[in-house]
């Protein structure tokens, strides 16, 4: 699906960022064009998801320098809301419980926020009901879920499922999905990742963050990105997944010492 | 003014009453005319704010005249549901054809029942009460009658310039249902004051909904609600008090043998620089009671949420199953939220439980949200939506005619 008058979906330049004033992010490049499926893989606590988190806008995250440009656009001073509007999607690894909140009227508000950006008309309960069932079947989901609130006592295989139907109905220009592999059984999985690839468009993207090898099977990544300490350090295609799945991250160490001798 | 003159003087501005209160007005003045109004050593009153209880003595009391009928307009009833509007000194049902099961209450069965579940309540002090019955001129008492299954609502709408007292007794007959839904509404610089005593019998079901909403500025609220319940009772309670400059409701229930069950879900919502304060009683005087308490506030700007819930346990109520939580939501820096658990547990075998949490609404939760594109405003109100379901998903449907979501919502907006 790529090709080389793709344009350029999100464009991230040398981002440094912090929380509770510690700095995550220590300089991260990454150029997402349209029809690209990248994976971001790394050590639990390299910076995976803080970028993700930086990229939707979450307000504990300070950028400190650099940029996100989302279609030539900067998006930084952008609310969390806008950018959602504008098409990006957050996939988050661990979705939030909102008691009280009807997962239906959550999904209608959400979805009608994304349309009225794309010009299109708002649907009322009964058009949103017709549109959420046909969506329901690309991640195999039972229509109760609907009826209950938020997230409220779905296994983690089903929180992850309420994800990809969220996505499937604001149809992002770029979904960022943080693990959404894991805690996920085989048979979720292959669910989640065909319901994933249903949804790649040639003119969106998508970034998977991931730490194993499993989610790559099911989709076949265009780059693999591996990050260390807050940076993109090594960038290759899926062999690189596979050579990461078989000697661990080893070589990140060896590489690390190696530089601090040439120093 | 010192609160004891304005207490003498709206003493004395209260005309004798005849009729079935007689006796009862004579208990509230006298104790008012020895005792006064209450102080700030009063352990029950201490947070309350006294100048905006003191708005319920400088009022005019109504004096059964005919101009002071509500001007309020209300939503249309519901179909299966009987309305019966309280209008001060107005015989409330003369206008009303009671529903099938429904009927006024004999001269005996009143002398039988009137003031007594208040009594057996042992409140100390008991101010709220007195001056409903110092005040109070006309009762409206019911019967639902033995098996029959029957709804209805109760609305008291209050009238500008106005304070009205109103006295309610509801005999709930062996085996009965009610469905039973009340709503009072504030009107500008208005107070109310109600003493409602509810009795059900062995193996009666109450469902009872109580929507009270100041809505208009300055108005005020007391309300009393004091229920026996008998064995193999069921009573829930959900209640909303929203609006008012200065509310109190004090819902009191005897479960008179233990043998059953009460669920109460209260919410409370204030901003401004009002004060709204629930002070909740339940006392089981036999064993295998249960009780599932659970009671929410909501406080912005300057305003005060208070919460004191008595469950008392005496020896004989072994076995019993009692569990109080106190959640509440303090969304700003100068609103104020007591809330004070109070357990008086004598018998040995019983599983009683208690706690009690101030909180914000949750970031993670309002990003969640914010991340799917709904705005701050709309999201706020998805939040607060979804923190009160608890409590008024359990509100008849036909409810809703009243707006108090909207209401609710609207009131932390501003």
């Amino acid at each position: 699906m790529i090709s080389s008058t793709s344009e350029t979906i999100l464009s991230i330049e040398d981002l440094h960022a912090s929380v509770e004033d510690q700095e995550i992010l220590h300089g991260v490049n990454l150029v997402v064009k349209e029809g690209e499926i990248h994976a971001i893989m790394g050590r639990n606590g390299s910076g995976k998801s803080t970028l993700s988190k930086v990229i939707a806008g979450h307000p504990s995250y300070k950028v400190l320098s650099g940029s996100i440009q989302f279609k030539g656009k900067d998006i930084l001073e952008l609310e969390p809301e806008e950018r959602a509007r504008i098409g990006i999607f957050l996939g988050f690894q661990y979705p939030v419980e909102i008691p009280g909140v009807s997962n239906l009227e959550f999904l209608r508000v959400a979805t009608n926020s994304r349309r009225k950006e794309l010009l299109k008309s708002e649907l009322d309960t009964f058009e949103f009901e017709d549109l959420v069932k046909e969506r329901l079947k690309i991640v195999e989901m039972d229509p109760a879920f609907l009826e209950r609130s938020v997230n409220e006592g779905f296994s983690g295989g089903e929180k992850k499922r309420n994800e990809i139907l969220q996505m499937a109905l604001l149809e992002p220009v770029i979904s960022i999905l943080d693990e959404t592999d894991s805690g996920l059984d085989i048979d979720a999985l292959r669910i989640v990742a065909s319901g994933i690839n249903r949804l790649s468009q040639p003119n969106s993207a998508t970034i998977l963050i991931t730490h194993y090898q499993r989610l790559l099977n099911e989709i076949t990544p265009d780059f693999v990105h591996i990050m260390a300490d807050g940076k993109i350090i090594k960038t290759g295609n899926k062999e690189l997944a596979v050579d990461l799945e078989k000697s661990g991250y080893d070589f990140i160490d060896k590489n690390t010492k190696e530089k601090e001798m040439a120093k | 003014m010192k609160s004891s003159t304005i207490c003498q003087d709206w003493l004395e501005s209260l005309p004798p009453t005849e009729g079935d209160l007689k006796n009862e007005q004579s208990i509230g003045r006298e104790f008012l005319l020895e005792k006064g109004m209450p102080s700030k050593k009063d352990e029950a009153w201490r947070l309350s704010n006294f100048t905006k209880l003191n708005s319920f003595l400088s009022l005019p009391t109504i004096i059964g005249s005919e101009d002071n009928q509500s001007k309020s307009i209300f939503p249309e009833k519901d179909e299966n549901r009987e309305r019966i509007i309280i209008n001060p000194n107005k015989n409330p049902i003369l206008n009303i054809n009671l529903p099938n099961g429904i009927e006024k209450l004999n001269n005996r069965e009143i002398e039988d029942n009137l003031g007594k579940i208040v009594k057996s309540t042992n409140v100390r002090n008991d101010i709220s009460v007195y001056l409903n019955q110092a005040s109070s001129a006309k009762l409206l008492a019911l019967k639902v009658k033995r098996n029959f299954n029957q709804s209805l609502e109760i609305v008291i709408p209050s009238i500008e310039g106005k304070s009205i007292s109103t006295r309610i007794f509801l005999l709930i007959e062996e085996g009965a249902k009610l469905d039973l839904l009340q709503i009072f509404t504030g009107n500008n610089n208005s107070t109310q004051n109600h003493l409602i005593e509810i009795k059900l019998e062995p193996k009666v079901e109450l469902t009872h909904g109580l929507i009270s909403l100041g809505e208009e500025k300055e108005s005020s609220s007391i309300c009393t609600l004091a229920v026996e319940q008998s064995e193999k009772s069921k009573y829930s309670l959900h209640s909303i008090h929203q609006g008012w400059d200065y509310a109190r409701f004090e819902p009191r229930i005897i479960q008179s043998k233990g043998e059953a069950s009460t669920i109460i879900k209260g919410l409370q919502v204030t901003k401004s620089k009002e004060q709204i304060a629930t002070h909740s009683l339940i006392r089981f005087e036999g064993p295998n009671g249960k009780l599932d308490q659970l009671q929410k506030a909501v406080a912005t700007e300057y305003s005060h949420c208070i919460f004191n819930g008595s469950i008392a346990v005496p020896q004989k109520a072994q076995k019993t199953e009692a569990a109080q939580l106190s959640r509440n939501l303090l969304l700003s820096k100068r609103a104020k939220i007591d809330t004070k658990p109070e357990l008086e547990i004598v018998a040995d075998d019983v599983r009683c439980t208690h706690g009690a949490t101030v909180s914000q609404l949750q970031d993670e939760e309002l990003f969640y949200l914010l991340s799917r594109g709904i705005d701050n405003k709309h999201a706020n109100s998805l939040l607060l939506k979804g923190y009160y379901d608890e409590v008024i998903s359990h509100f008849p449907k036909s409810a809703g005619k009243w707006n108090f979501i909207e209401k609710l919502i609207q009131d932390v907006k501003k």
